[in-house]
C-alpha cells in the first residue's frame, strides 16, 4: 500500500458549504474570545516594545528566586519581574529603570549589584531598550503588518477579482486576530520576533488562499452554469488531499523547533504552527464564504485577468 | 517532459555543485578549511550575534547638543568680533535658538551687521549651501543671528559620518575583532562587536565624547562669588574631577583643544610612579601652548575633558616643546583608555546609547545547537513523510529539498547574509512551503491521470497547471519577506533574508529539479502507470 497517497480516496464528497454557517458562528465566538482576552489581559509586550531591560543570569548553584527578587527590589529596578528560565540555575530578570536615569547606566548598576550579592553569577544575555527606540519598533512593526496585508490585497486584486482579494484579506485579518488572541491568552511574550512570526503567518495564510482561489477560478471557467456553492464544494474536495498533506508537512517540519528550539524559538514557532492551522481553516471557512455571499462575475468573465504563466 | 531541455539539466547540475561547494566550508573544521586550495570558497555562514555571542549597540548622535554647541560658539564669535571692532553692545544672549545682541548706539548697527556678515557668517563658508548663518538687523540696534535648518541637517550628517570614523578608530584600538559600524537612518549608528568582548569597556570607549580643552582658570573670582553664581561674562563654572576641588571658574575660551594633539600615550610619572597620559601637540598647538604658558607664568590652567576639569596645575615654566602630560586620578587602564580616546579624536557630538544587547558566547552556542537539532528533526520528518506519501516521487522531492537546503546555506555563505536564530525558524518553514510546491504538482498530476490522461500527458499538464498556483503563492510570500526586510531591524532582517532566498531557491528546486529527475526516470523506465496514481 505504499506510497500512502494511494490510500486517499480518489474523490472526496464533503459538503464544505453546508458547514459554513456553523463555522461562521465558531469563528465569531473565537474572535470575540480573542477580543475579550486582548482587551482584558492584553499582550505580554516584550522590552523591545515598551522599553526596559532584561538580564539572563546563571548562578553556580540552583537559583534563589526569592533572594534575587529582594536584591532587585533593593537596587531600584522598578516593577521588576524575576522568573526562572530553563535550567534550575538560570533566571531571567526584567525591569525598568526610573525616569530620568539613563537605562543603560541603570542596567549596569544592577549588574554590578548582582555580581556583589551573588558571587559567581554570570550574565548570559543583557538587553536594554530605550523608550525612543521601543516606540519606533512598535510603530514600524504594526506598520509592516498593515503594509504587507495591503500589498497582498493589491496583488490578489490584480491576479483575481476584487472580491477574491477582499475575501483573502478578511481571512487574513481573522487569522491575525485569532493569533493575537492566542498570544494574549497564553501570555507568551510579544516581541519584535512575534511581528516576524505574524508576517510569516500572513504569508502562509495568503499562500493558502491563493491556492484555494486558483482552483476555484479554474472550475468557474470549466463549469460556467453550475451554482457557485457547488463549484466551491467541488474545488475544495479536489484540493483536500493537498491541504492535508501540506498542512501535515508544515506542522511536522516545525515540530522539532517546538520541542527543541528553547525559550527563544518557542513563541515564534508556536505562533507559526497556530498560523498554519488557522490559515488553512480560514481559507475554507472565511475567504470562500465571503466570495459565496458576494458572488463572482461569471460568463465571459471580462473582469478576469488572463491566465498567464502556465500558457506555454 | 521527455525532451528535457539541456539548460534545465545543466542548471540542476550546476545548482547542486554550487550548493555543495559553498556549503562545504561550514562543515569543515577551521584547520581543514584553511588548508583548502585557493580556488575553493572558505566563507562560512555569517552568524548573527544571537548565535555567536557579542554586543550590539544602537547609538544616536545628540543633534540637539550639537545645535546648542554651534549656537554658543556663534555667540562667542559675535562677542569677539564686536569687541575687536570696538562696537559697544549689551544683552548678548541666546533667544529661541537665535543669537540676539543689542548694539548700544543704533547708528552703529549697520557697521555691526556688515562686520558680522563678513566674519561670523562667512567663517564656515565653503560648506555646502553657504554658512547657513543669517544676520538680520531688527531696528533699535537689535541684531539677530540664526542658523538655517539645512545647515544644521548638513552639520548633523557630517557629525554622524565623522562619529563613525572616530568610533572605528577607537574600537580598532581596543582590539575588537571584526566590528561592524554602520549608519542607520539619519542620526543613528549601529555598532556590532562579535565574540566575548567586554561590553562595558566597549561602551565606555564609545560613550565618551572625549572633547579635550586647555583653559585658563579665572582667578579674579572669589569662592564666595562662585558660590553665589556671580561669574563674569566669558567665564563659566566647571565641575571638577581632580580630587582637589568641587568646581573651578574657567575662561570659556580654550587655549588649545584636543584636535591639536598628534599623539597620546599612557605612561607612568617618573617621580610619583602614578599612571599619566603624555601627549604631543602639533605645530599650531605647540605654538599656542608655548605662548599661553609663557604669558601666564605662576597662574593656573585647567585640563577639561567633556566639560569636567580633570587636572588644574600651576604653570611653573613656559612649556615650549609641545609635549606635556596629564596627571589625575587614573588607573593604568583608565589612563590607557583616555590615551586611546585622545588619539582617535573627539566625537563631534555626544552619542546616546538607545539600545544595547549583549549575548554571551555560551548562550549563542546553545542557540546554534537548538537550531541545528530543530532543523534536523524538521528536515528528517518532512523527508520521511513525503517519501511515505509519494514513494519514488517523494524521493525526488527529498533530493530537491536537500539541494534546496544546500543552496540556501551556500547563497547565505557566499553573500555573507546574517543567519539569526529566528532565521532558522524561517528556514524550517521555507522547507515546508518548498514541499508544498511538490505536493501541488503531484496532486495535479494525480488529478490529470484520474481524468484519463496518459502518464506522459498527466506529467506535462501537472507541471504546467500547478506552476500558476506555485508562482502566485510564492509571490505573496516574497511580498511579506520584502516588507519584513524593509521595516525590520537586526534579527528580523536576517529572518526576512532567509525567507526571501528560500522562496527563490524553493521554486527552482521544487519545480525544476523534480522535473529533471522525473524526466530522467521516465526516459529510463517508460512506465505504463505513475507510482502516485
Amino acid at each position: 500500500m505504499w506510497p500512502l497517497i494511494r490510500l486517499l480516496p480518489r474523490e472526496f464528497h464533503f459538503n464544505f458549504v453546508r458547514l459554513a454557517p456553523y463555522a461562521a458562528i465558531f469563528s465569531a465566538i473565537l474572535i470575540a474570545l480573542s477580543g475579550v482576552s486582548f482587551f482584558t489581559k492584553g499582550l505580554n509586550l516584550g522590552i523591545d516594545f515598551i522599553g526596559g531591560s532584561m538580564i539572563e543570569v546563571q548562578t553556580p548553584g540552583p537559583v534563589d528566586i526569592g533572594a534575587l527578587r529582594q536584591t532587585m527590589m533593593r537596587v531600584g529596578g522598578e516593577d521588576a519581574q524575576v522568573q526562572q528560565l530553563g535550567a534550575p540555575n538560570g533566571a531571567m530578570l526584567r525591569f525598568r529603570t526610573a525616569e530620568g536615569v539613563d537605562p543603560v547606566e541603570g542596567a549596569q548598576r544592577i549588574k554590578n549589584e548582582l555580581s556583589k550579592t551573588f558571587p559567581g553569577i554570570t550574565f548570559k544575555k543583557v538587553e536594554v531598550v530605550g523608550p525612543k527606540v521601543s516606540g519606533e519598533l512598535m510603530t514600524s512593526g504594526f506598520l509592516a503588518l498593515g503594509v504587507a496585508v495591503f500589498l497582498m490585497l493589491l496583488y490578489i486584486w490584480f491576479r483575481f477579482q476584487l472580491q477574491f482579494g477582499l475575501g483573502a484579506v478578511v481571512g487574513v485579518f481573522h487569522d491575525v486576530l485569532l493569533t493575537l488572541g492566542m498570544l494574549s491568552l497564553t501570555h507568551l511574550e510579544f516581541s519584535v520576533t512575534s511581528i516576524a512570526a505574524l508576517l510569516t503567518v500572513i504569508g502562509y495564510s495568503m499562500n493558502e488562499k491563493v491556492i484555494t482561489f486558483d482552483r476555484l477560478r479554474e472550475n468557474l471557467r470549466k463549469y460556467k452554469t453550475a451554482p457557485l456553492a457547488d463549484i466551491i464544494n467541488k474545488s475544495e474536495n479536489e484540493r483536500l488531499s493537498r491541504t492535508l498533506i501540506t498542512g501535515t508537512t508544515a506542522i511536522l517540519a516545525l515540530s522539532g523547533a517546538v520541542f527543541f528550539g528553547g525559550p527563544v524559538l518557542f513563541p515564534l514557532v508556536i505562533t507559526m504552527v497556530f498560523g498554519v492551522v488557522v490559515g488553512t481553516y480560514s481559507s475554507i471557512y472565511v475567504a470562500l464564504p465571503i466570495i459565496l455571499l458576494w458572488g463572482v462575475k461569471r460568463g465571459d468573465e471580462p473582469a478576469e485577468p488572463l491566465k498567464p504563466m502556465a500558457a506555454r | 517532459m521527455i525532451n528535457l531541455s539541456r539548460w534545465k539539466v545543466i542548471a540542476v547540475v550546476f545548482a547542486a555543485i554550487f550548493g555543495v561547494v559553498f556549503t562545504l566550508p561550514n562543515m569543515l573544521p577551521a584547520n581543514v578549511r584553511d588548508s583548502l586550495p585557493g580556488f575553493m570558497p572558505k566563507q562560512t555562514l555569517n552568524l548573527g550575534l544571537d548565535l555567536q555571542g557579542g554586543s550590539h549597540l544602537l547609538l544616536e548622535v545628540d543633534t540637539a547638543a550639537l545645535k546648542q554647541e554651534k549656537l554658543s560658539n556663534l555667540l562667542e564669535d559675535v562677542r569677539t568680533q564686536l569687541r575687536e571692532a570696538n562696537i559697544p553692545f549689551a544683552e548678548l544672549r541666546l533667544v529661541n535658538d537665535q543669537v540676539s545682541v543689542l548694539i548700544n548706539d543704533p547708528a552703529q548697527a549697520n557697521t555691526a551687521v556688515n562686520k558680522l556678515r563678513s566674519t561670523v557668517a562667512a567663517a564656515t563658508a565653503g560648506a555646502p549651501g553657504g554658512s547657513g548663518i543669517t544676520v538680520a538687523a531688527e531696528g533699535g540696534g537689535r541684531i539677530r543671528l540664526s542658523l538655517s535648518q539645512d545647515a544644521m541637517n548638513a552639520e548633523a550628517g557630517r557629525a554622524v559620518d565623522q562619529s563613525i570614523e572616530i568610533l572605528r578608530r577607537r574600537i580598532d584600538e581596543l582590539g575588537t575583532k571584526e566590528p561592524t559600524i554602520v549608519r542607520q537612518g539619519v542620526n543613528r549608528i549601529v555598532v556590532q562587536a562579535p565574540g566575548e568582548s567586554d561590553p562595558q569597556r566597549l561602551r565606555d570607549v564609545i560613550g565618551q565624547t572625549a572633547k579635550l580643552t586647555f583653559q585658563m582658570v579665572d582667578e579674579t573670582v572669589t569662592p564666595e562669588d562662585m558660590a553665589a553664581g556671580r561669574v563674569p561674562p566669558g567665564s563659566q563654572v566647571y565641575p571638577a574631577d581632580d580630587g582637589f576641588s568641587q568646581s573651578y571658574v574657567l575662561k570659556k575660551r580654550a587655549l588649545v583643544t584636543g584636535e591639536m594633539l598628534t599623539d597620546a600615550q599612557q605612561q607612568f610619572d617618573q617621580q610619583s610612579g602614578q599612571p599619566v597620559v603624555s601627549f604631543r601637540f602639533n605645530g599650531q598647538g605647540a605654538r599656542r601652548f608655548a605662548d599661553a604658558t609663557s604669558q601666564n607664568l605662576g597662574k593656573r590652567f585647567a585640563i577639561v575633558l567633556d566639560g569636567k576639569v580633570i587636572s588644574a596645575p600651576v604653570i611653573q615654566s613656559a612649556i615650549t616643546g609641545g609635549n606635556g602630560q596629564i596627571s589625575g586620578s587614573f588607573t593604568p587602564q583608565s589612563a590607557n583608555d583616555l590615551a586611546i580616546l585622545l588619539r582617535a579624536g573627539a566625537l563631534p557630538a555626544p552619542l546616546k546609547v538607545e539600545q544595547q544587547s549583549t549575548v554571551g558566547a555560551e548562550l549563542g552556542a546553545d542557540a546554534v545547537r537548538a537550531g541545528i537539532i530543530s532543523l534536523a528533526i524538521g528536515g528528517v520528518a518532512i523527508i520521511v513523510f513525503i517519501i511515505l506519501a509519494y514513494g519514488l516521487f517523494g524521493v525526488f522531492s527529498a533530493i530537491a529539498l536537500i539541494v534546496n537546503v544546500l543552496l540556501i546555506l551556500g547563497i547565505m555563505s557566499l553573500t555573507q547574509a546574517t543567519l539569526t536564530f529566528p532565521g532558522i525558524a524561517g528556514l524550517i518553514l521555507t522547507l515546508a512551503v518548498a514541499v508544498d510546491a511538490n505536493v501541488l504538482i503531484y496532486e495535479r498530476i494525480r488529478d490529470e491521470a484520474h481524468a484519463g490522461r496518459s502518464p506522459i500527458s498527466a506529467l506535462e499538464h501537472g507541471y504546467s497547471l500547478a506552476l500558476v498556483s506555485i508562482m502566485d503563492a510564492n509571490i505573496t510570500s516574497a511580498i511579506s519577506a520584502l516588507i519584513m526586510f524593509q521595516f525590520g531591524s537586526g534579527p528580523i532582517r536576517g529572518f526576512a533574508w532567509t525567507l526571501l532566498i528560500g522562496v527563490i531557491t524553493s521554486v527552482f528546486t521544487a519545480v525544476v529539479i523534480t522535473q529533471v529527475l522525473i524526466g530522467l526516470w521516465f526516459r529510463a523506465t517508460r512506465p505504463k502507470a505513475l507510482p502516485i496514481v
